[in-house]
């Protein structure tokens, strides 16, 4: 069992907990996530990892309640305990093999949108200990919905926040700052974009014709997450790889992301009925569109 | 009685199986076993035993059945096997054990499975545990998987006195046996989580959660958690796809997938919180065992399933037995056909499956006749649901984390067949990790191995 030691919503929908797991918390680097299940019949739910100490032996992580599973979850409080925490999974991030001399000499710019916040924040944070400052964009739809702002600030060089409704920071979505910052005359020798598939969709489509190399982290469907079942699969520059053990970050230039997304759709409807009959309970007459 | 005649295994009727998750075969009764075991006739020079990859005294046990002394003939089963339920139930007998057995020359030959199947079963019912080990000898093993290979090298080495831990990846011990077997072949609750319990009686610890290789290195486990050598048993790995076009399309699985959803998850039942694809018609490429379970757990879900096999029925490498039952319930065999492309629908879903038809031509390496396309033979059949049922090719995880882990132009695992040795010192491995994807009992065989060589290993040090 893992007992969480802190749970707190973050905004709506959006909950941080962090989690006892010594062995995580040992060995994890940034880019890396961690599968968690609730209790003995729960789903396996990746999920990316936001924070960990070390010396208290913690991981933090940070969910968005989208399905029955991650509802359940949401009601988890301190004291409480995961059945299942396993990991670091997928490989760190590639720039931890790198020397701070080396790292020092790029300037780099990551892009999060929405949750995908949380899986930025670790990278930011890990690049500021090695003394590298980096320019961050966090998009979130709304203000309200916009998450871990002060501990973003605290690590980035620059931190530029935009909302889909103009409610806070600047206005329009993040492809919109990626452009802005170009034109007024910052450069970028390499990009991290972090958040829903579409967003990293065009994000890439826009660093491609700008030429900034850039990096995604993406989150497919995955059951066992060591590379065991398939289900994770991507083609990325033509070729089939598995997201969990391959992954989870990519060449976003190279990621065939309609398909990806195509994919994320498989269980949507299982999904979405399983999230119906927890909310109707006993009174779901067929609004799934899947029954009687 | 006909001596010449298996005694028949009960078994639920066809119809009525392929509807349920409940296990096929019922197993023998006491009487039953009783008077196949008399058909025995105690050879000198066991050939049964020569058959079988861990070596059980095989007319030893079967003559305690004989005697009605169920208890005794267990201890003689659990000298050589921890897992006797298990192998009861899934072990390739005929090609083994029984396919040795004299009584086979003129008739059936003993039924060797189904008796082990009754001694485990009957032992389980009755409370009988394995004999444990005298004393402890203070010597900390490391055991990567809980599946057959690790499961049986651990209970082997608790025996000698080892101070076994087990670390496994997944959330739930028993790893193939587990996530890949279905139900209706091998019961999870009643069959292998009992089993699981006997090997832990012996003393033997089981750490889930744990990916070694991301969670800790062998190196860590050497150095710092103070164990004094590690035996892999880590399993088969990553599913092999065909690389045909379509093959991205939701609704293409591997078997891998479709059996962990439905085995581990518990997908199969409506109450399983982990979804599952409940195709209307599934075709199964492939024709091993994990094909026909696959094949078998689709129709039980409620599919019209193919089974799309490139070769004839000859050469299909599942057990006769596993064939025999998935006709029996109504699988479909497309033999000597291959699918060329997957066609998907306008969302990216399967809609069907086009193929070509095949024929056998020369021999290849492996001595089975090669399939050949026929030309023009092109035909599409429906579905809208394909799983991939091709083997798997290794995981790189512990190799590529482990120094001086040495792993052939395969990516298996390097470890000699007597003793599971890797070429790196305290380090032994075997089952799937070293032979890729093969069977419980051979992975059994070289836990065996394994745990005579760390025994070896660890006195001379």
């Amino acid at each position: 069992m893992y007992r969480i030691l802190e749970a707190r919503e973050l905004a709506a929908n959006i909950y941080l907990m962090v989690v006892e797991a010594k062995r995580i918390a040992k060995r994890c680097q940034p880019g890396q996530f961690i599968i968690v299940r609730m209790d003995a019949e729960g789903e396996r739910i990746p999920l990316t990892i936001c924070d960990y100490d070390r010396e208290k032996g913690t991981v933090t992580i940070v969910f968005q309640t989208v399905g029955a599973g991650t509802m359940k979850m949401a009601e988890l409080k301190e004291g409480d305990s995961f059945h299942d925490f396993v990991g670091p999974l997928g490989c760190p991030s590639e720039f931890v093999n790198e020397t701070p001399q080396e790292l020092g000499k790029k300037s780099i710019l990551f892009v999060a949108g929405g949750v995908g916040t949380a899986p930025v924040y670790p990278q930011v944070k890990w690049l500021r200990e090695q003394g590298v400052g980096a320019d961050v964009i966090v998009g979130a739809k709304t203000r309200d919905l916009l998450i871990l702002e002060k501990e973003m600030e605290a690590v980035a060089a620059n931190l530029y926040v935009t909302t889909d409704d103009g409610s806070y920071g600047r206005s329009g979505m993040v492809t919109q700052t990626i452009q802005d910052l170009v034109e007024e005359g910052k450069h970028y020798d390499v990009c991290v974009a972090i958040g829903p598939m579409i967003m990293m969709k065009f994000v890439c489509k826009m660093t491609k014709e700008l030429g900034i190399p850039t990096v995604v982290s993406l989150n497919p469907i995955m059951v066992d997450g060591t590379g065991m079942c398939g289900a994770c699969r991507v083609t990325v520059g033509g070729e089939v790889k598995f997201a969990c053990v391959d992954g989870p970050e990519f060449d976003g230039h190279q990621v065939d992301f309609d398909q990806a997304m195509k994919r994320q759709q498989m269980y949507k409807t299982a999904e979405g009925r399983a999230v119906l009959k927890l909310q109707e309970g006993d009174t779901h007459h067929g609004g799934c569109g899947q029954c009687g | 009685m006909d001596v010449l005649k298996k005694v028949p295994v009960r078994e639920q009727e066809a119809k009525v199986r392929a509807a349920n998750f409940e296990e096929v075969c019922l197993g023998y009764n006491k009487e039953e076993a009783m008077e196949e075991a008399s058909r025995c006739i105690n050879c000198k020079n066991a050939q049964c035993v020569k058959g079988c990859p861990v070596a059980i005294n095989i007319p030893g046990f079967i003559e305690k059945v004989k005697d009605g002394d169920v208890e005794a003939a267990y201890q003689v089963i659990s000298e050589a096997s921890a897992l006797p339920a298990v192998c009861g139930r899934v072990c390739p007998q005929e090609s083994q054990c029984e396919g040795k057995c004299i009584r086979g020359i003129k008739g059936e030959p003993v039924s060797i499975g189904k008796l082990e199947r009754f001694v485990a079963d009957w032992a389980r019912e009755n409370g009988i545990k394995p004999a444990g080990a005298k004393e402890k000898n203070g010597k900390k093993v490391a055991v990567i998987g809980s599946g057959p290979a690790g499961l049986t090298c651990a209970g082997d080495l608790a025996k000698m006195g080892y101070d076994v831990t087990i670390f496994e990846a997944l959330h739930e011990a028993g790893g193939v046996l587990v996530y890949g077997i279905p139900e209706f072949r091998l019961p999870k609750e009643a069959v292998v989580a009992k089993e699981i319990e006997n090997v832990k009686s012996l003393g033997v610890k089981i750490e889930t959660n744990v990916v070694v290789g991301k969670s800790v290195t062998i190196d860590e486990l050497l150095e710092e958690e103070g164990f004094d050598a590690v035996f892999i048993g880590s399993g088969a790995g990553l599913p092999k796809f065909m690389g045909i076009p379509g093959e991205q399309a939701n609704g293409v699985f591997s078997a891998n997938e479709y059996l962990t959803r439905s085995n581990l998850m518990k997908a199969f039942d409506e109450e399983s919180n982990t979804p599952i694809m409940r195709g209307k018609k599934v075709a199964v490429v492939g024709g091993g065992n994990v094909a026909m379970d696959a094949a078998r757990t689709a129709l039980r879900l409620g599919a019209e399933v193919h089974i799309v096999y490139r070769r004839s029925e000859e050469e299909l490498p599942a057990r006769v037995e596993e064939v025999h039952h998935a006709k029996e319930e109504g699988i479909i065999f497309d033999l000597l056909t291959n699918p060329v492309e997957i066609l998907t629908d306008e969302n990216g879903w399967v809609s069907g499956m086009k193929c070509v038809r095949m024929e056998l031509g020369e021999p290849d390496e492996s001595g089975r006749r090669r399939p050949v396309v026929k030309p023009d033979s092109e035909f599409t059949i429906e579905a809208d649901t394909v799983i991939m049922s091709l083997g798997t090719s290794p995981n790189p995880l512990i190799s590529s984390t482990t120094e001086g882990l040495e792993t052939n132009k395969w990516k298996c695992i390097v470890a000699d067949e007597e003793y599971g040795k890797t070429t790196k010192e305290g380090v032994y491995a075997g089952g799937d990790a070293v032979t890729g994807a093969a069977t419980v009992i051979l992975a059994m065989g070289a836990g065996k191995a394994g745990a005579k060589g760390i025994d070896a290993y660890l006195k001379e040090r």
